[in-house]
């Protein structure tokens, strides 16, 4: 039996009061990988940002509904905190320019003005980077700028930062979408692994990465939640027919 | 059809020596009024000229160093007063573009930069020396600062806008607050353009005579205080170049040398800043 | 994440490749040694599980085709996973066949005494264990080996039918229980021929080269 980390419950998410996401309700569970697939404009992206309240920095943006996490809706809580337990990377990979490795790493602590020590920091630094399987590569380069890596280095750099704060859940929303096969085959792998220490819910448009990484789908349309599943009974025999026609390219 | 090739090349490279030429042509004033001001001002250079006073008249030798400690007092000043203000409201502009309020701030800001700066001058004489009842340092920077704003502000948000919208997400999503985004990500990371843009707008300002006529006034001595009048070097050459004495004359090139030297550093220094310190996204 | 499933998908065949072999152990041994008991388990209990174990195996190999979208030798080794799984479960049914008759026969006299069926039936036996050896390890000299032993087998099941006719002829009483053994060795031969498949299959996820239906000999 799944534990469930995140409940979403008749979630709505709004631009202009036009509901971008629509009465939404699925379960999250814990350690596992859960993928949200859908066309471009099916809310995906906006669904995904509810979830660490950052789609309410958008102007005009508005929520109905709950959403909870431990049981507690985050819409009750400061975004700030929420943020700090479910962390997030972006499409375009978005180290600091103007920080080293090591300080984009501790940046979550840093930039909150929490203090460690050396030995403290050295070790989340080590340990996050050990995570998003970039130890090794940057071992050497620690104090060199971020932005000197490459593009797939520079999204595990993300990644590492995300987990360095140690938060429940970890979104991702279209992590591969700006980075070449192989970057994208080394992040996907890394994903998978990530479910060791985190619960993933990512957002992408690519249905094949959907059915490699993940243990979960969900699939979005028009801003509904069609239909929600373990991935390989989804990609075998899904049960909504716009489920079937999406998988095999009728439409999106 | 080959003819038609060869044409083409033809008038490819004369457009090209064209351009090349123009180029030059529009290079030579510099060179020569540097040549020029190099020529008739470095006989007058040497550590005297710097560290001494002005003579009275008659008396040779002398310096401008009353003027060079007031254009220095002159500038930092102002950029006491103008660069927290104009960096708030760069931050201010780039961070609401859609907002009304930004869009009035950004004309205003436009408008200042278009007001002749003898204008400028009038009114810091008007807001400050009136009230105070004697020409002052303050006045002057004041005047000074009005002039440098619109170059800070307006370089700051050019160079925030540029930054990709991501940075500020990711800094967000690690549950950092907005002002503490904005001071230690965003501001960093356009460290380079706003800083090329106050040292820019730092060189603009120490040529500037004409807002100082009536504000900072001038003054034969060393002044330190801010509330007494006080030389600077555009005011120092506009009164020694415009005097019948041919000692002051020389004094008026080697002062005009001095400050053309400072304005260069200023500009070679922003240009270094620019490349060397630019952040790589 | 496909070498993964692939791994797994291997484990699977292996353990599905020795519960049938466990199969075919005891329905010639129940024959051997008499035993009933033996029997029935392998027709009540055994053959459930065998199409339980293919579908489980099945759901996996298409999963893994809708997730993975495996290509050249990934996708070659799913293919024949997908035959070789179908191909297992009917040397399971085969199993039960021989069972079948050997409940009928432990329960009469001996037409001759066992002696070339359970020798048919332990190269039998040895012809699946290495044919799946040759499918993990992707062996295609043990795969080849396979096939060729194949032809011993066949050798073995004419031999027995040569000996019952005689038997037949001489006492007809026996016929029915002749026909058992037949059958016994019909379904012995049948199992080395499905190992022969998986062989052939085996060949062609390594070399990609597909030897089916023209003789091993002609190739060489």
């Amino acid at each position: 039996m799944e534990s469930t980390v995140l409940e979403v419950k008749n979630f709505s998410a709004f631009y202009d009061r036009v509901a971008a996401v629509r009465n939404i309700s699925m379960d999250f569970y814990t350690n596992r990988i859960t993928a949200i697939m859908g066309p471009s404009g099916c809310g995906k992206s906006t669904f995904i940002r509810s979830i660490n309240r950052m789609h309410e920095l958008t102007p005009n943006a508005g929520v109905s509904g709950e959403i909870l996490l431990d049981k507690v809706n985050i819409y009750s809580m400061s975004p700030i905190l929420v943020r700090r337990k479910i962390g997030m990377v972006f499409q375009r990979p978005n180290p600091f320019p103007t920080m080293s490795i090591y300080e984009n790493v501790t940046s979550g602590y840093r930039l909150n003005g929490i203090k460690l020590s050396k030995h403290e920091r050295d070790s989340i630094v080590e340990d996050s980077l050990r995570k998003a399987s970039l130890w090794d590569e940057v071992k050497d380069y620690l104090h060199r700028k971020g932005t000197f890596l490459s593009g797939g280095q520079q999204q595990r750099l993300c990644i590492a930062r995300a987990l360095a704060v140690k938060p429940e859940i970890l979104l991702l929303d279209e992590p591969t979408s700006a980075l070449d096969p192989k970057a994208t085959n080394s992040i996907e792998k890394l994903i998978v692994e990530l479910k060791q220490t985190v619960t993933v819910i990512i957002v992408t448009h690519n249905i094949a990465q959907a059915a490699r990484v993940s243990d979960y789908t969900a699939f979005l349309f028009l801003g509904e939640l069609i239909e929600y599943g373990l991935t390989d009974k989804m990609f075998t025999t899904p049960k909504d027919k716009r489920t079937e026609e999406y998988l095999t390219g009728k439409f999106g | 059809m080959n003819n038609g090739i060869k044409l083409r090349i033809i008038k490819n490279s004369i457009f090209k020596i064209l351009v090349i030429l123009v180029s030059f042509i529009l290079v030579i004033p510099l060179f020569l009024i540097f040549f020029y001001i190099f020529k008739m001002g470095i006989s007058s250079i040497n550590i005297d000229f710097l560290i001494n006073l002005p003579k009275p008249v008659g008396e040779t030798g002398g310096g401008v160093s009353n003027a060079i400690i007031g254009t220095f007092m002159l500038i930092i000043l102002s950029s006491i007063v103008s660069v927290p203000l104009g960096i708030a409201a760069g931050v201010f502009l780039s961070e609401n573009r859609s907002s009304k309020l930004a869009g009035i701030t950004s004309s205003c800001i436009e408008i200042i930069q278009g007001v002749p700066s003898i204008v400028i001058g009038i009114i810091a004489y008007v807001w400050v020396v009136k009230p105070m009842g004697s020409f002052t340092a303050l006045s002057g920077s004041i005047a000074l600062a009005i002039i440098m704003l619109p170059v800070i502000v307006k370089s700051t948000e050019e160079t925030l806008i540029l930054i990709p919208h991501s940075l500020k997400e990711a800094a967000l999503s690690l549950g950092v607050p907005y002002y503490k985004v904005i001071i230690r990500v965003i501001l960093p990371s356009g460290l380079s353009g706003i800083l090329t843009g106050i040292l820019l707008s730092l060189a603009r300002i120490s040529g500037e005579t004409a807002p100082l006529l009536f504000t900072a006034f001038g003054n034969p001595f060393m002044n330190l205080n801010l509330l007494k009048p006080v030389n600077s070097l555009p005011l120092l050459i506009f009164n020694y170049a415009a005097s019948p004495y041919p000692e002051w004359h020389s004094i008026a090139w080697g002062a005009s040398f001095v400050l053309i030297a400072l304005v260069l550093v200023l500009n070679l220094t922003a240009k270094g800043i620019a490349r060397k310190w630019k952040v790589q996204f | 994440m496909l070498e993964e499933r692939i791994s797994q998908i291997k484990s699977e065949i292996i353990f599905y490749g020795k519960f049938i072999e466990n199969m075919i152990d005891k329905s010639i041994k129940g024959l051997l040694q008499k035993n009933k008991e033996m029997l029935m388990e392998v027709i009540e209990i055994d053959e459930a599980k065998a199409n339980e174990i293919e579908s489980e195996i099945e759901e996996l190999l298409i999963s893994s085709i809708a997730q993975y979208e495996p290509r050249a030798k990934n996708l070659r080794i799913i293919i024949m996973a997908l035959k070789i799984n179908n191909d297992l479960e009917r040397i399971g049914d085969h199993a039960v066949n021989i069972s079948e008759s050997g409940i009928y026969l432990i329960e009469r006299p001996q037409v001759k005494p066992l002696l070339d069926i359970p020798r048919m039936a332990e190269e039998a036996k040895k012809v699946l264990i290495d044919c799946i050896e040759s499918f993990i390890t992707e062996n295609v000299e043990l795969a080849r080996s396979v096939c060729e032993r194949d032809n011993v087998i066949d050798d073995l099941k004419s031999q027995i039918i040569r000996e019952l006719v005689t038997y037949i002829s001489a006492n007809p009483d026996t016929i029915e229980r002749s026909f058992h053994l037949m059958r016994i060795a019909n379904n012995l031969e049948r199992i080395a021929d499905l190992s022969t498949n998986i062989s052939e299959d085996v060949i062609f996820i390594v070399d990609g080269v597909n030897i089916k239906h023209h003789r091993l000999e002609d190739n060489q």
